[in-house]
């Protein structure tokens, strides 16, 4: 049969198709996105983008529990969020297949962290399988339904930012469409209170034991001989780079099961190596579990936590050996992401600028803010925390700072987790001021619909959040609506919020500039007459802009008349082309 | 066969996904084990990118490292010079002369530098290089650089021209379907 190449993604999603999988619900991080990008592509599932990974996690849920086949999928951080339903729906297991997937960010391309989601999987007590292309990608997300409805477990599946984003071939097969599952009434399964609790606790643990044997047994984990003077123990990505850094070079101990981990197999393994090498990015899972079990291996004494790995890092740490190449004698200047040319954003930071307050940040293209040469933002933990972040900033400071200071938060990151930050505020009299940027799109994962702009996950019109009306009814009483392009007016509402006596609410709405039914302005031009040189519109940091023979120049293919370079501009220099 | 390695870099913005996405297609229609890595998020506003294309008999990881490209496709001067350690002593450098400013330039904490092909020439590295935008914008569409590169790529390739064509019509709009192929040629003959 022909092979498609696909995405480790796109794969995930034909591997949920192929499975009979009826019902998913995501909320967007890179890397993992695009599965349910794909998967609303298929008719016969039913797919919506949560509000957050903890409602996508808990929707699923109900879904498996009501009889079909049910899928959730996350960033690693994602699934911080939603770790508290994951807990407890071990210890209930599954009716109909239950699975999440979450992708690890090694290198952090695109994350605020870097953390290992095995972790989760090990303190939940559930399964965890790891795919190393696309076509596992496939295949494990069908076998990982195979496994929940076995072993009556949520099951998670591990990808990583290589493995979600590369490409590879994989056999197309059909569907298996299976008919919903009975619900039946159990309140000793379903329902987790103390007394069934218990009860449960007690099967997690014997299904923990269970599972260890199908990790030893099933062939998920599997020895492909080599030379036997090297034995390598990898999964995923790190095992796709140990076969190219040593090809036949090495025995391998590939793991497609990395919770729980197989014990026997491990050590009959080693029993046959000269030197045994755990190859793991992030944390020292596979390695710590050998050290317990008593079998000697080497593992971060040769690799690092932090990072990604390639071929290179391995056969440097194993066999010594580096790449030679050719370089350029100097350093080349970077070129750091910026926000687009147009972003409403933009607009905003600037009407901040000069007003020296504390700016407390959120996650979105506005984290982009940050960086000169804007520098607009104090701090950015995670989605949500810059409204109690800056609660907390402002109480113990008192009321003077919380003149001087403002959170701000995308559309998505509002809905996603920010509404409670504001409920925080209002109930507890703070006096916090508060700027959702509403742009109609969650901008940063790659153009999702959201609950706030008003489109399902599919373009069709739905319900849209009434952020003024939340507000109101949060308790908020001083709520303004303002357009990030008039940078003027609004650096004035900001400036009276800022003085008002009680919390604020400032949304500065423009919808982002690369939406298809954005209309844009005619690009502006500069009136190298007037321009004398003095660089301050650059300090917009559009790209744009740029500087020919000592004065500015916009370029029209680019520039989108957003008029913020021209608001800048004290000469006036900067004027509609024509 | 041996697996070959071909970087795309470029700007975010710049379509090298879709250059990464035909190449992908073509070799697997050759009968090759193929792997794209593509880097998706936040590096796509307009930061520096980069495309991983391996093709051969079998091919296990998703990235080339440095001092292993066959080919690097470079889609921007600057970017040319930044992942010029990832060609393989004795690999193809195919750049566009195009510059784009980065944000350090742009606010004059940097100068563009000069000559940097040459420069690269220089080294002893081979070095096609091709007005890609201008001819972009000849072939009927700026957008279409993308495919200009593709054509001068192909050029070095021993895949004939019509499978090239076949992947490109199989992978863009009808609406720019022309513009593209006149892209092509236009980049094969450069
Ligand atoms: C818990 C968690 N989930 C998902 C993400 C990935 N993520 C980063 S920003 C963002 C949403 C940004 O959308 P919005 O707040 O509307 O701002 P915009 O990018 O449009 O400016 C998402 C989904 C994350 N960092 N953390």
């Amino acid at each position: 049969m022909a092979k498609t190449l696909l995405l480790g993604n796109e794969a995930v999603a034909r591997g949920l198709y192929e499975a009979g999988v009826r019902f998913v619900s995501a909320y967007p991080g890179t890397p993992s996105t695009e599965i349910t990008e794909t998967a609303v592509k298929f008719d016969e599932i039913y797919c919506e983008w949560a509000p957050n990974e903890k409602v996508a996690f808990e929707a699923a849920f109900g879904a498996s529990l009501a009889g079909a086949r049910s899928f959730c999928a996350m960033k690693h951080v994602g699934l911080n969020v939603a770790s508290d339903p994951l807990y407890t729906a071990s210890y209930i297991g599954s009716n109909a297949g239950l699975v999440c997937a979450v992708a690890d960010d090694p290198g952090m391309h695109s994350s605020q962290n870097e953390q290992d989601s095995r972790r989760h999987a090990m303190a939940s007590k559930v399964p965890m399988l790891e795919p190393c292309d696309s076509t596992e990608c496939r295949d494990y997300a069908a076998l990982a339904y195979e496994i929940s409805e076995m072993f009556d477990t949520p099951v998670l599946l591990r990808l990583s930012t290589r493995i979600s984003h590369s490409r590879s071939p994989v056999e197309l097969h059909e569907r298996k469409e299976l008919a919903l599952k009975d619900y039946e009434k159990n309140v000793t399964k379903n329902v987790m209170m103390p007394a069934m609790a218990r009860i449960a606790h007690k099967k997690v643990e014997e299904r923990l034991i269970k599972l260890k044997e199908y990790a030893e047994t099933s062939g998920i984990n599997r020895v492909e001989w080599g030379d036997r003077k090297l034995g390598i123990i990898a999964a995923g990505s790190s095992y796709a780079y140990a076969k190219e850094a040593l090809g036949e070079n090495a025995s391998y101990l590939k793991l497609g099961m990395v919770n729980p981990l197989p014990v026997e197999l491990i050590k009959d393994f080693a029993s046959k190596v000269e030197r045994l090498i755990v190859v793991e990015e992030l944390d020292d899972i596979i390695e710590s579990h050998c050290l317990k079990h008593g079998i000697k291996v080497e593992g971060k004494s040769l690799f690092p936590f932090e990072g990604e790995f390639s071929q290179s890092v391995i056969k440097k740490a194993v066999l010594g050996i580096s790449p030679s190449y050719n370089e350029l004698p100097h350093p080349v200047v970077g070129r750091p992401p910026m926000l687009c040319s147009g972003c409403p954003h933009r607009g905003l930071f600037y009407a901040l600028r000069g007003l020296n307050l504390y700016v407390s940040g959120d996650i979105g293209c506005y984290s982009l803010g940050a960086q000169a040469p804007l520098s607009m933002l104090d701090s950015v933990l995670c989605m949500g925390a810059s409204i109690s972040g800056l609660h907390g900033f402002n109480t113990v400071r008192g009321s003077e700072q919380a003149k001087k200071s403002v959170a701000v938060i995308g559309d998505s990151t509002f809905i996603h987790s920010g509404i409670t930050g504001l409920i925080d505020i209002s109930y507890n009299q703070g006096l916090s001021t508060v700027i959702v940027l509403d742009n109609s799109i969650t901008g940063m994962t790659g153009h999702q619909n959201n609950p706030a702009n008003g489109l399902t996950i599919k373009g069709d019109p739905t319900a849209a959040v009434d952020l003024e009306a939340l507000a109101k009814a949060i308790g908020f009483r001083r709520i303004r609506v303002v357009d990030p392009y008039d940078v003027a007016e609004t650096k004035k509402t900001v400036m009276e919020e800022l003085e008002a006596p009680e919390p604020s609410l400032i949304i500065a709405r423009r919808p982002c500039a690369l939406l298809k039914n954005v209309k844009h302005s005619a690009p502006l031009k500069v009136d190298r007459d007037k321009c004398v040189g003095c660089r301050q519109c650059l300090n917009v940091g559009c790209p744009a802009l740029s500087r020919k023979d000592k004065k500015a120049l916009i370029d029209p293919n680019q520039c989108l008349g957003c008029g913020i370079c021209a608001y800048a501009c004290k000469p006036g220099a900067i004027v509609k082309e024509g | 066969m041996a697996v070959k390695n071909i970087l795309i870099v470029g700007v975010g913005g710049q379509g090298t996904l879709l250059a990464s996405k035909i190449m992908g297609r073509v070799y697997l229609e050759q009968g090759f084990d193929v792997k794209v890595s593509e880097v998706h998020g936040m590096s796509q506003r307009g930061g520096s990118v980069v495309t991983y294309v391996r093709y051969g008999d079998k091919v296990w990881s998703p990235v080339i490292d440095k001092g292993e490209a066959d080919i690097i496709i470079s889609f921007e001067q600057l970017e040319s010079a930044r992942w010029l350690s990832y060609l393989k002593p004795g690999g193809v450098l195919i750049s566009s002369t195009q510059k784009l400013d980065p944000a350090p330039v742009i606010m004059g904490q940097a100068e563009y530098p000069k000559d940097i092909l040459d420069e690269i020439l220089s080294l002893g590295i081979k070095v096609v290089s091709l007005p890609a935008d201008e001819l972009a914008e000849k072939a009927g569409s700026t957008r279409s650089a993308n495919i200009v590169l593709l054509g001068a790529s192909a050029k070095s390739q021993d895949i004939p021209k019509e499978v090239w064509l076949e992947a490109i019509k199989a992978s863009v709009p009808p609406k720019t379907l022309e513009a593209n192929l006149r892209a092509f040629e236009l980049g094969f003959g450069a």
